[in-house]
């Protein structure tokens, strides 16, 4: 009746799928040329670079133990974007989120101090950054849900006012009147700090990242709740007539994708700052954005895409020193991935090889 | 510019279009054949119809000729020229124009800028002084008049359908290629349009290919035909050689007259959906649907008639959950209804709104996907609350695939590739094959549909009504609720105003008040 057999209509959409490895990793590819011409510009040998990164960043053991520390926080910053991207939204509020986060967690870890065994007063300072981070950014969906305000621009200036808030903390407040060199918060009880997994540099806050990577893609993929997400990030008016709760998904999943960037915040202070202050904002909230881009707002491909990421951040250094290049370079190079990963997104559906049932 | 001289107003006789031939097209989805080595000729001046069941490859072979797909094999031939058409531009170039069955204006913009906008060759700055005369020399020469200065929002469907046309006439395209351009009309409206585009194919200004459902049109405008059956020819000829039913037995391949199934008297009355004194407003803030009144009961089906504008689509849309009222109450079952999903499943009320793929489908999601809208936080699609059982959404999907005809590639293809009528048909599936429907809201039910498609579904809301369930039905077809409602109404701006039992309606009045007076 149908002229197609059944198994023909259980067949997968392999095309699809391949398109979305395909295209970011033509992406990349076509940023690493563009770096390449701005090396060789610089008066760097591109081809010597790329093998520098390489080794920087996965050469040996120990540049991958550095990477990894370098994209736990990525994966936690790419879900801020990644997840209210389900529903339709654009949020780069990332950084932010990762600010308050590191606060809240920061204050919560400094007051309740010794008082706790150390696991007990970590879970309170991630409960707590997760809520300061989800509270912030659930307030750039509620602005949006209830008076129309673009999420985009106010998640971006809700950054301005976190980093804001930090600042007269750490100089106000909070300030440890004792630590010199710049104006920061007292330290976290040694005893509380986020230790490394046994056998390796690499503190505990990958293992969060990765878990909660995993958790937000089941969350997303085989959830009431995701299914519920995408049907409002596909059609609203769907949506409607399917009465779903349009306003609760929205605050929902800003509080999901702020906590996940707060959860950063809290590994950031809690595993390498040690102290809250201007050091906490290092830019791993806008490279979240980034990550999120690349992986196409997939939080499994969000691993490996913050992993990537990682890599090159760690390779910032030996950039400089080997090669004379300016520190600013693996900005540079980050800069040129989100310019080619933003334009392949155009080209979805162009390649009539990746066309499902084409050619 | 050369256009001044083309379009001034001195009926210069254009030479006539050139004679379009497709040639053993094939075009093959994957595995899946959607047009087996199908061959036609469009004669220069004449309008040339396309018929087929839904799915059966109509569309694709008009996109095969305009260059959006590539055919598979087969040539496409102008004036027995072979031409490669790799882009609509390309067939644009030709003299090949298509309209769509969804509209493509920037409604904010005027019709004017619409149709400056259209064009290929667009300059760097516009001289808006020496467009408006040219536009102005088009338009009286143009079989359509719409005024230029207002904004396309502001249209009327008939209105923006005509500006679709014109704005392939203004391309200056020899080749007019129409897809299902009445669905959104009014009778009235399509035999308008028709008929100025038939006045100016007799004078052989224009050929027409025009896909379509409805014999009638055929018969009235249309001089040859040609009959697609699952992506194969299935007849061809002058339509003044062919009956109706030799048509529709070319498209189903046997004489398909489906039973009406027929009305049972309801065996109990009680009031399912009552509307008390509502109001909505229009996008723009206007006032849309003023002080309605209505009571919807078991077993009855309330079919609401109007020209399209009057309201209708904002009260379906309150009811439906995808706009607020701004005064009066709607109550289900005697309870306080405000459309959320939660009252929307213990009522099991169900909507089958008007175009499904913008309304009541996500584009991007699988046609499983879109079949378990209503269902995915139900038993056995969920287990614990939690988790969504994909394999149960599936095994549903296959089960309703089956049992509507839903024609598909596969589950996992995104609705969005499929054909008008088979958007319809998964829609369908999902609002009515509940057993436990209660109540059901339906706006123009068979838009696009074709007529094997249109019995299956009025026999459906029949068979619903029957068990039991209430039906409110807006409909701009007066015929499709003559012969199902129980009870008519007329709703003209925003008011109903003509309400009666269907064996004492008066069509005279019915026809008034829809004019309304
Ligand atoms: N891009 C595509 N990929 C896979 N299958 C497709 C694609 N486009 C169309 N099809 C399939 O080809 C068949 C023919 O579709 P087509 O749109 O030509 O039908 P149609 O005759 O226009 O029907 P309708 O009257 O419903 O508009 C359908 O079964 C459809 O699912
Ligand atoms: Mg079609």
């Amino acid at each position: 009746m149908l002229g197609l057999s059944q198994q023909a209509l259980l067949r997968l959409p392999w095309r699809r799928s391949l398109e979305s490895i395909a295209l970011p990793v033509i992406a990349l590819t076509a940023a690493l040329i563009i770096f390449g011409g701005f090396c060789a510009m610089a008066g760097a040998n591109p081809f010597q670079v790329y093998g520098s990164i390489y080794k920087a960043a996965f050469g040996r053991w120990s540049a991958w133990q550095h990477t990894l520390i370098l994209s736990a926080p990525l994966m936690l910053t790419a879900l801020c974007t990644a997840l209210p991207a389900r529903l339709g939204l654009v949020i780069i509020g990332n950084e932010g989120a990762l600010v308050m986060g590191g606060l809240a967690a920061m204050a919560t870890g400094l007051g309740l101090g010794i008082t706790l065994p150390p696991l007990m007063v970590q879970l309170a300072m991630a409960a707590a950054g997760m809520a300061a981070g989800g509270l912030w950014i659930m307030l750039a969906g509620a602005l949006r849900y209830y008076r129309g305000v673009n999420e985009t621009i106010s998640s971006l200036l809700l950054n301005y006012i976190a980093i804001a808030i930090m600042n007269h903390l750490v100089e106000g407040p909070m300030r440890d009147a004792s630590f010199v060199i710049k104006p920061s918060s007292a330290e976290l009880d040694p005893a509380n700090w986020l230790g490394a997994i046994p056998g390796s540099r690499i503190h505990f806050g990958l293992l969060y990242g990765l878990v909660v990577c995993l958790l937000a893609y089941v969350l997303i993929q085989r959830t009431p709740f995701g299914f519920a997400a995408r049907i409002v990030g596909g059609n609203i008016r769907a949506a409607r007539i399917a009465g779903l709760p349009v306003g609760k998904l929205t605050l929902a999943i800003c509080f999901l994708g702020g906590s996940a960037a707060g959860l950063a915040g809290m590994v950031e202070v809690a595993a390498v700052q040690k102290r809250i202050n201007q050091s906490l904002v290092s830019n791993y909230g806008y490279a979240g954005i980034l990550v999120a881009f690349v992986s196409r707002h997939n939080p499994l491909a969000t691993i490996l895409a913050a992993i990537l990421l990682g890599g090159i951040l760690a390779s910032g250094g030996i950039l400089q020193r080997s090669h004379n290049l300016p520190d600013a370079t693996v900005l540079v190079f980050q800069g040129i991935v989100f310019l080619c990963v933003l334009y392949s997104e155009s080209l979805y559906g162009k390649f009539p090889c990746f066309r499902e049932g084409e050619g | 510019m050369d256009t001044l001289a083309q379009l001034s107003p001195t009926p210069t006789r254009l030479q006539a279009p050139p004679q379009l031939d497709v040639v053993d097209i094939t075009k093959q989805f994957g595995r899946f054949t959607a047009l087996d080595q199908v061959s036609m000729t469009l004669k220069p001046g004449s309008i040339h119809a396309l018929l087929g069941e839904n799915g059966a490859g109509k569309s694709t072979l008009v996109k095969c000729v305009m260059g959006f797909y590539k055919p598979t094999a087969g040539q496409v031939l102008l004036d027995q020229q072979v031409s490669i058409i790799n882009s609509p531009r390309d067939a644009h170039a030709y003299g090949i124009g298509m309209v769509y069955q969804h509209f493509t204006s920037v409604p904010a913009m005027t019709v004017a800028e619409n149709l400056v906008l259209s064009r290929y060759d667009r300059q760097t700055v516009i001289n808006w002084k020496q467009e408006f005369e040219q536009l102005g020399a088009f338009m009286a020469q143009s079989p359509f008049h719409i005024d230029l200065t207002i904004p396309v929002a502001h249209l009327a469907a008939g209105q923006k359908q005509k500006l679709e046309i014109l704005k392939q006439l203004y391309l200056k395209c020899r080749i007019l290629i129409l897809d299902e351009p009445t669905s959104v009309l009014t009778p009235g409206e399509a035999d308008e349009v028709l008929g100025l585009l038939r006045s100016d194919v007799v004078q052989d200004n224009l050929s027409v290919l025009l896909i379509t459902h409805k014999f009638r049109e055929v018969q009235a405008f249309a001089d040859e035909v040609t009959i697609l059956r699952k992506g194969k020819l299935a007849g061809q000829g002058a339509v003044k050689d062919l009956t109706v039913n030799a048509m529709a037995e070319m498209m189903l391949g046997e004489a398909g007259n489906a039973k009406a199934i027929a009305k049972l008297p309801p065996e109990t009355r009680t009031p399912v959906l009552s509307i008390l004194n509502l109001h909505a407003n229009r996008d723009n803030g206007l006032p849309a649907v003023r002080g309605v009144n209505l009571t919807v009961h078991t077993g009855e089906i309330v079919g609401i008639a109007g020209v399209s504008g009057n309201g209708q689509r904002e009260l379906v849309e309150v009811l439906a959950g995808q706009r607020q009222s701004t005064t009066g109450r709607i109550e289900v079952n005697g309870e306080s209804y405000r459309g959320t999903r939660e009252e929307m499943f213990r009522h099991q009320v169900y909507a089958l709104p008007e175009e499904p793929l913008r309304n009541a489908c996500v584009p991007t999601m699988s046609v499983a996907e879109n079949m378990a809208l209503r269902t995915f936080d139900q038993p056995p699609q969920v287990k614990w609350r939690w988790l969504l059982i994909l394999k149960a959404i599936r095994q549903m999907a296959q089960g309703l695939v089956k049992a509507f005809s839903v024609k598909t590639p596969s589950l996992e293809t995104p609705i969005s590739y499929l054909s008008g009528g088979n958007v319809q048909r998964t829609v369908l599936a999902r609002e009515i094959s509940s057993e436990s429907v209660k109540l059901l809201i339906a706006a123009n039910p068979c838009f696009g549909l074709d007529f094997s498609a249109v019995d299956f579904i009025h026999n459906a809301l029949v068979d619903a009504r029957n068990r039991g369930v209430a039906v409110l039905m807006m409909s701009e077809d007066l015929d499709e609720l003559l012969s199902l409602a129980d009870r008519i109404l007329v709703m003209s701006d925003g008011e109903l105003v003509y309400e009666s039992e269907i064996d004492q309606a008066d069509l005279g009045i019915i026809g008034q008040r829809m004019a309304g007076h």
